[in-house]
C-alpha cells in the first residue's frame, strides 16, 4: 500500500459510459441497415459508407484542427450521425450531395455548438433538411423498380414509379390511391420505397426492443410519438397503421427523437415532446406541402426542449406536502 | 413488496460478509477516543491526563443541546488529550487512553424487567442521553434529541431501519441475526419514550435470515411488525424509509416527526436496550470490514477509539493492492486519508477498494441523457444543479431545491459521462450554509 486515494462519495460507479450508450444505438440500427441493403442493394451500401466516412472525417478534422482537442471518434456519436443521415437519404443520391449533407450535419449541426452534448438540433436531421431544401428534386427521387408498397394489381401509379419512383406518402399526398390498397406485410418488412432507413418497420422495432432491454432509452419518447401520430391520424380520418409504417415515423420515433442531447430531461417532458412530434408530423403530412413531416416535427420540437425542460420539472419529494403545511 | 417510489438505483450488493457472525475484536493497548462523535457540538473532556478511568465511565460530557457524552470503553489511564485525524481527515481533539488489562472489567447489575417497566418515558430519554447514544446508521444525530418529541407533535410510529441498502455493509444484518430479541426490546423502549403506538421494522428482502429472526422476535408483540422491503438504494434514507413503510411523505425541509414517525437504526435500538437494561453506555459497535482483497473480512465488535490500522490488522492486514479505504459504505461513506484515525460511534464499516477501482474515470461532456434526474430519490435535477454550481449561482441552486439533497450519490453513480454531480451539489450546499 502506497498512498490512499481520497475522493468524495460515491466510490462506485454503475459502469455505464457514453461510449456504451452510443454503441448500443449503433447495434440497434443494424437490423434496419440490413433491411435497407436488402431492399435497395449496393447503392444503399455506398450511400451509407460515404455518409459515415464523411461524418467521421468531418468530426476528426474539426476536433483536431479547430478545437485542438483529443479525438472523440471512439464515442461513436459521429458514427451514429453518419448512419442516421444515410437512413434519411434516397439510395440513388449523388455521392457529393451525401458528403455535403454529412459536413453540414457534423460541422453546423453539432460542432458549431461545441460538440457532443451542446447541440440544439439533431445533427443528422440538420443535414437531411439542408439537403432537402438545397436539392429538393434529388432528395425526393427514389429508385425505380422498388415496389412502393402497392398491391401490384391496382397499378394506378406504376408508371410514375417506373420513371422516378415514389413513396407511399407521395401517393397519399397526391390523393392517388386509397388506403385499402396497401399490403401491410410488405410495408413492415421493407418492400416499399423511401429513404434507406425508413423502409424496414419491423427491423426498427427490433432495434427499439434492443434499446429498451439494454436500458439505453426509456419507452416514453417512442411510445408517445407513435401513439400521438396514430391518434391524430385517426382524428383526421386517416389510417393510423399506415401512417405509422409509412415514411420516417418509426425511424424518427425510435432513433432520432430519442437522441439524448436534443430531447427533454424528464419523463414528463419526454411525453410532451413525443406527443407534439406525432401531432406536428400528421399535420404536415395532411396539410403541408411536403408529403413527409417527421424531420421538421423533430427539429421544431428540438427547439422547444429548453422550454420543456423549464416547465416539465420533476416534483421535488415532499414539496407538495410542504406547500400544504404552510 | 414495499419500497419508495421516486428514483433509486440497484448497485451490486457485494455483501460477501453476510454469513459472518459477529466476532469480538480484542481490546487494543491504546484507544484514541474522538471528542466529536455526533453531528452536533463536540463533547467536553471531564478527565485529565493521568486520571484512571473505569469501563463505562463518562470521560467527556455533552457540549450542548445537540451533543452526546463520550464514555471509556475500557479500564485504563488517560495518557493525553491531543488532536487525532478523524476518518474524514480533519484534526480533532481526542482522549488517549492506555488500556489496563490487569484489572478485569466489572459490569453493572442489569435492570430487571420490573425495574425497566417502572421507568417513565423521561427516564428512558435521560438514560439514552447519559449513555451517549447517537444514530448509528451513519448520521450520528443524538438519539436523546430525536426521542424528545417536540410540543404539539405526536409520534405514531417508530420505524426501525434494518434496510441496510448500502452495498458491502452487513453489520446491521449480523446484529439482527444475533440479537433480534434485544433489538425488539430496544424498539419497545423507544416506543415507550416517544409515546408511539406501533413499531415497524423495515428490512430489505436480501436478508432472509434477519427477516426471519426479527419476525420471530417481534411476533410476540401485537404492536410490532416486520416489513419486508424491496431491494433498492437508498431505502435506508429516512424519508425514503418512511414512504416505503407508511406511504407518508415528509414535507420538504421538515423532520420525520411531521408525519408522526420516529426513525432509528437497528443498531441504535440495540444500544438503547443495552443502555436501559444493562446500564451500559455506547462504547462499542459492530462494523463490517470487507473488500475483494481483504484476507479475513467479517463483522467485528469494535471498541470505540480503536485505530483503523488495528482493525485492518484484525481482518488479516491491509492488502497489498489497496487504493482506497472507505469509512462506511461505498455509496455514502468517506474515503479515509490515514489509518491512524480511530473508530467512532458512527463508523459502520471499512471497505477496501483495490487500486483499479479507486480512481474515477475521466469526465466527459453532459449528453443530457436524464439519468441523474430519473434516479434522484428527491426529485431534483442534478445536471442543472451542477451547471449552477459551475457558475457559482448558489441562490439558483437553492431555488432548485438543492437543500433537499440527501447526498445518496445515485446521480454520480449513474452518470454515463462520469460527471462529479454530487461533488458540485455538496459544494453548493456548503456555500449556501456559509451564506446563512
Amino acid at each position: 500500500m502506497n498512498k490512499l486515494t481520497i475522493s468524495l462519495s460515491p466510490h462506485i460507479h454503475s459502469g455505464g459510459s457514453i461510449n456504451r450508450c452510443m454503441w448500443n444505438v449503433v447495434i440497434a440500427m443494424m437490423p434496419a441497415l440490413a433491411v435497407a441493403l436488402w431492399t435497395f442493394g449496393l447503392p444503399a451500401l455506398w450511400v451509407t459508407l460515404v455518409s459515415v466516412t464523411s461524418c467521421l472525417l468531418a468530426e476528426w478534422v474539426i476536433t483536431k484542427y479547430m478545437f485542438h482537442r483529443p479525438s472523440t471518434l471512439a464515442n461513436g456519436s459521429a458514427l451514429i450521425t453518419g448512419i442516421l443521415l444515410a437512413f434519411n437519404l434516397p439510395s440513388i443520391l449523388p455521392w457529393w450531395m451525401v458528403v455535403i449533407g454529412a459536413i453540414v450535419a457534423i460541422g453546423i449541426g453539432k460542432m458549431s455548438f461545441g460538440g457532443l452534448g451542446c447541440n440544439i438540433w439533431n445533427p443528422a436531421l440538420v443535414g437531411r433538411v439542408f439537403l432537402l431544401l438545397s436539392f429538393p428534386a434529388a432528395m425526393t427521387t427514389w429508385p425505380s423498380g422498388v415496389e412502393s408498397g402497392y398491391d401490384a394489381a391496382t397499378g394506378a401509379s406504376q408508371q410514375a414509379d417506373a420513371s422516378s419512383g415514389a413513396t407511399l406518402l407521395t401517393h397519399l399526398n397526391n390523393g392517388e390511391t386509397s388506403f385499402a390498397d396497401y399490403n401491410f406485410l410488405d410495408m413492415a418488412i421493407g418492400q416499399m420505397n423511401g429513404s434507406l432507413g425508413e423502409v424496414g418497420g419491423l427491423a426498427i422495432l427490433i432495434g427499439l426492443l434492443y434499446l429498451l432491454i439494454t436500458k439505453t432509452i426509456t419507452w416514453h419518447i417512442p411510445v408517445s410519438v407513435i401513439a400521438s401520430a396514430a391518434f391524430f391520424s385517426w382524428v383526421l380520418g386517416g389510417n393510423p397503421v399506415l401512417d405509422i409504417f409509412a415514411g420516417g415515423l418509426l425511424l424518427g420515433a425510435v432513433f432520432m427523437a430519442t437522441d439524448y442531447v436534443t430531447s427533454p430531461m424528464t419523463h414528463k417532458g419526454q411525453l410532451v415532446f413525443g406527443f407534439m412530434i406525432g401531432c406536428i408530423t400528421i399535420i404536415i403530412r395532411r396539410f403541408g406541402a411536403y408529403p413527409e413531416g417527421m424531420s421538421f416535427a423533430i427539429l421544431l420540437m428540438n427547439s422547444f426542449v429548453p422550454l420543456i425542460n423549464r416547465y416539465c420539472k420533476p416534483a421535488i419529494f415532499g414539496e407538495k406536502e410542504r406547500r400544504k403545511m404552510a | 413488496m414495499k419500497t419508495f417510489k421516486k428514483g433509486g438505483v440497484h448497485p451490486p450488493e457485494k455483501k460477501t460478509t453476510n454469513n459472518c457472525p459477529v466476532v469480538e475484536m480484542p481490546v487494543p493497548d491504546e484507544l484514541r477516543i474522538m471528542l466529536s462523535q455526533c453531528i452536533g457540538v463536540p463533547a467536553k473532556p471531564i478527565v485529565k491526563p493521568g486520571d484512571s478511568v473505569a469501563c463505562g465511565q463518562m470521560i467527556a460530557e455533552a457540549g450542548g443541546f445537540v451533543s452526546a457524552p463520550v464514555h471509556s470503553p475500557v479500564n485504563g489511564t488517560v495518557k493525553k488529550i491531543e488532536p487525532t485525524r478523524t476518518p474524514q481527515g480533519i484534526w480533532q481533539d481526542s482522549i488517549v487512553i492506555e488500556t489496563d488489562k490487569e484489572n478485569p472489567v466489572s459490569f453493572p447489575t442489569p435492570r430487571s424487567d420490573g425495574e425497566v417497566n417502572d421507568l417513565s418515558p423521561d427516564d428512558i430519554i435521560s438514560i439514552v442521553g447519559d449513555c451517549g447514544i447517537v444514530g448509528l446508521g451513519g448520521a450520528t444525530f443524538p438519539t436523546r434529541v430525536k426521542l424528545s418529541v417536540p410540543k404539539g407533535k405526536t409520534a405514531e410510529f417508530v420505524l426501525i431501519n434494518g434496510a441496510e441498502c448500502e452495498p458491502c455493509l452487513t453489520c446491521d444484518d449480523a446484529l439482527m441475526r444475533r440479537d433480534a430479541d434485544k433489538i425488539v426490546k430496544g424498539t419497545l423502549l423507544i416506543m415507550k419514550a416517544t409515546g408511539a403506538k406501533a413499531g415497524m421494522i423495515g428490512i430489505e428482502e436480501n436478508k432472509p435470515e434477519a427477516i426471519k429472526s426479527m419476525s420471530d422476535a417481534a411476533g410476540k408483540y401485537s404492536n410490532l411488525d416486520v416489513v419486508t422491503l424491496k431491494k433498492k438504494y437508498p431505502q435506508g434514507g429516512e424519508k425514503q424509509l418512511i414512504y416505503a413503510i407508511t406511504g407518508r411523505t415528509v414535507p420538504a425541509g421538515s423532520l420525520p416527526i411531521e408525519t408522526g414517525c420516529i426513525v432509528d437504526n437497528v443498531a441504535t435500538a440495540y444500544a438503547v436496550y443495552d443502555a436501559v437494561y444493562n446500564r451500559r453506555p455506547l462504547t462499542e459497535r459492530i462494523l463490517t470490514v470487507t473488500g475483494p482483497e481483504v484476507p479475513n473480512p467479517g463483522n467485528f465488535l469494535v471498541k470505540n477509539g480503536t485505530s483503523l490500522l488495528e482493525i485492518m490488522k484484525f481482518a488479516g492486514g491491509v492488502p497489498e493492492d489497496t487504493g482506497k479505504i472507505i469509512a462506511g459504505g461505498p455509496m455514502m461513506g468517506r474515503a479515509v486519508s490515514s489509518l491512524e484515525s480511530s473508530a467512532t460511534k458512527g463508523l459502520s464499516g471499512l471497505v477496501v477498494l483495490p487500486e483499479s477501482t479507486s480512481l474515477r474515470k475521466p469526465e466527459g461532456p453532459c449528453i443530457r441523457c436524464g439519468r441523474c434526474v430519473s434516479v434522484c430519490p428527491m426529485g431534483l435535477e442534478p445536471y442543472l444543479l451542477m451547471l449552477q454550481a459551475d457558475v457559482k449561482r448558489w441562490d439558483d441552486m437553492s431555488q432548485s431545491g438543492v437543500l433537499n439533497c440527501l447526498e445518496c450519490g445515485c446521480c454520480t453513480y449513474s452518470c454515463p459521462a462520469n460527471r462529479p454531480l454530487l461533488d458540485m451539489i455538496k459544494l453548493g450546499k456548503q456555500e449556501l450554509r456559509k451564506i446563512k
